[in-house]
């Protein structure tokens, strides 16, 4: 039987506000235990919570930046379950009224020929306090509680189940994980679990209208972790159904070293969360005014950039997709294609997703705390550009750039004495010497063998110390043995 | 509606409140009285009216983004049952 895969995400992502949704403790991640948590977050009676206002200003940015609905009013509920890393009994949320309704997330799947885009629809996105923590090794047989997490502002962001396949998921993810760092409303730390997907996982025989029962998989804090857990669960309802079973509504989480998904033994009732509205806080009322005012100070959003880098810089989709994978990334690439002149931008393009990137990589560096700055860079591709040098001394001088080395490329160049030979008489000087002392490879060439010319021009090349204009040795050389 | 005792158990059970079998023959008859005052509301045409989701017709205050507590662990937890290393020690839970 042909198989489909439904899959639906819920992302909590963690908003980067100092303080937390309700009270005015810090959220600075990393702090002793319970140093970040005041009377309101511990749950002392008599507290009130006191809503954020940057919390509701990040949900509204990311509302505007997926195209959604920012209600104008939503509304606080209580989701009711006892967890002693939840001590008011109630996790405050939104049910009914959330605060973002609708909108979409386009993502680009697979690559090359197969690649297609895909345009993702969002159920809703609402507010939420987020659970401490409960640490249950070593303390002689009882939990720990750390309640410094208790309370940090989450937006979950809940998906229409329209994803097909877990690589359609992986995309989802990226695309999202992308975008709340894009507009800075969210850290995406995946360690630190600023950043945290729910799968909704079902499969139907292929034509089949209604959905199959699902499993839920909770907490996946990789891309690497959501694919394989995406991929065992298909699998794993797959062969139960054609083996005459059923899959049973249940909450699983992941095991990354046995790589498969485990049933939570939960009581049937741990999903009775009886929401009703919080009477301690009042609507969340939104403006127009203040939505036009979030508005006006948004970035550029990555699609349309991406469609402007094709036009503005003639980009292919592919480059134009990677340069906009960060803004940092995007406004470093922008900066460097204005020093470095519109002529060169493909250059640039280039080297930032070559060079640049791969040495990022290896020093496990963010681009935007390369010691090789937009300027630097360009000034590099400009001497490329120009002929100054060869892309093979660009590495070098890239190097050098690197290191400290020198403050620019054109510097490094005079220091090391690396400008291209482009005098004529001084390459077929050291043409002349090249040949007489390869004889053996004059004759080979002679004699038919094209090899041999490429050997040739190698040997120029060292002799010159990669400062000949390659293409010049090649015109010279093949003129000389001709001749 | 009238609620069965086992409801009125399960009510319990989410709420983590222990009730008698006896006690809970007197709650179901508690119960079942706001069910009836719930019977009597519903009953009324509230067709064009907008759900009322807090008795205070007034916007949410907002307050500005700032830490502004000091950390009071030591006040805190010199009340807790029992500390160990700054975290709250609780009985084991595990899922």
């Amino acid at each position: 039987m042909q198989w489909e895969v439904v899959i639906g995400l819920e992302t909590h992502a963690q908003l980067n506000t100092v303080s937390k949704i309700f009270s005015g403790a810090a959220t600075a991640f990393g702090a002793e235990p319970n140093v970040q948590a005041c009377a309101v977050d511990i749950a002392l009676p008599g507290v009130l919570p006191v809503m954020n206002k940057g919390a509701v200003a990040r949900a509204i940015r990311f509302g505007l930046a997926v195209g959604a609905t920012v209600a104008p009013r939503s509304v606080f509920a209580r989701k009711n379950y006892f967890y002693p890393d939840l001590p008011k009994g109630y996790q405050i949320s939104q049910f009914e009224l959330p605060v973002v309704v609708g909108g979409s997330v386009t993502i680009q799947v697979g690559q090359g020929e197969a690649a297609y885009e895909k345009t993702v629809n969002l159920t809703r996105a609402h507010l939420e306090e987020d659970a401490g923590k409960s640490l249950h090794e070593d303390f002689h047989g009882k939990s720990g509680i750390d309640l410094n997490r208790a309370g940090t502002p989450l937006l979950e962001i809940v998906t229409e189940p329209e994803m097909r396949s877990a690589a359609e998921a992986v995309a989802y993810a990226k695309a999202l994980h992308s975008l709340v760092r894009w507009i800075d409303i969210c850290d995406g730390n995946m360690q630190e679990g600023s950043f945290r997907c729910d799968a909704n996982v079902s499969v139907r025989p292929k034509g089949q209208a209604e959905f199959g029962t699902r499993a839920e998989i909770k907490n996946l804090n990789s891309f690497r972790f959501l694919e394989e857990a995406i991929n065992y669960e298909v699998r794993r309802q797959i062969e139960l159904i054609e083996d005459g079973g059923k899959v049973v509504q249940e909450t699983r989480l992941y095991d990354p070293d046995r790589k498969e998904t485990r049933s939570m033994r939960s009581k049937e009732d741990a999903h009775d969360y009886r929401y009703f509205p919080d009477p301690d806080l009042l609507p969340l009322v939104i403006s127009a005014d203040w939505i036009e005012a979030v508005k006006g100070d948004m970035p550029e959003l990555p699609q349309a950039m991406r469609s402007r880098f094709q036009e503005e810089y003639a980009l292919s989709a592919y480059d134009a997709s990677t340069l906009t994978s960060s803004l940092e990334m995007a406004r470093y690439f922008e900066a460097a294609a204005a020093a470095a002149g519109k002529a060169n931008a493909k250059l640039c393009a280039n080297w930032i997703m070559g060079d640049l990137s791969a040495r990022l990589n290896r020093d496990g560096k963010d681009i935007a705390e390369s010691p090789v700055g937009a300027a630097q860079l360009a000034g590099l591709v400009a001497r490329i550009g120009d002929s100054t040098i060869s892309n093979a001394i660009g590495k070098k001088v890239f190097e050098a750039l690197w290191n400290g080395e020198g403050q620019s490329a054109d510097a490094v160049i005079e220091a090391q004495g690396l400008k291209q030979i482009t005098d004529t008489g001084a390459i077929e000087k050291i043409i002349d010497e090249v040949l007489c002392a390869n004889q053996k490879s004059v004759e080979e060439f002679r004699s038919g063998k094209e090899k041999a010319f490429n050997s040739l021009v190698g040997q120029c090349m060292k002799a010159t110390k990669g400062k000949a204009n390659p293409q010049q040795v090649n015109d010279l050389l093949r003129k000389k043995l001709a001749g | 509606m009238s609620l069965s005792l086992e409801q009125v158990q399960r009510i319990a059970l989410l709420a983590r409140i222990e009730i008698s079998p006896l006690e809970a023959e007197a709650t179901r008859g508690q119960l079942n009285h706001i069910f009836e005052l719930i019977e009597e509301m519903q009953a009324v045409d509230t067709k064009g009216v907008e759900p009322m989701s807090h008795a205070q017709d007034l916007a949410l205050r907002l307050r500005e983004d700032a830490a502004t507590e000091e950390n009071r662990r030591a006040a805190f937890q010199a009340v807790a049952p029992e500390v160990e290393a700054g975290l709250y020690l609780v009985p084991k839970v595990i899922e």
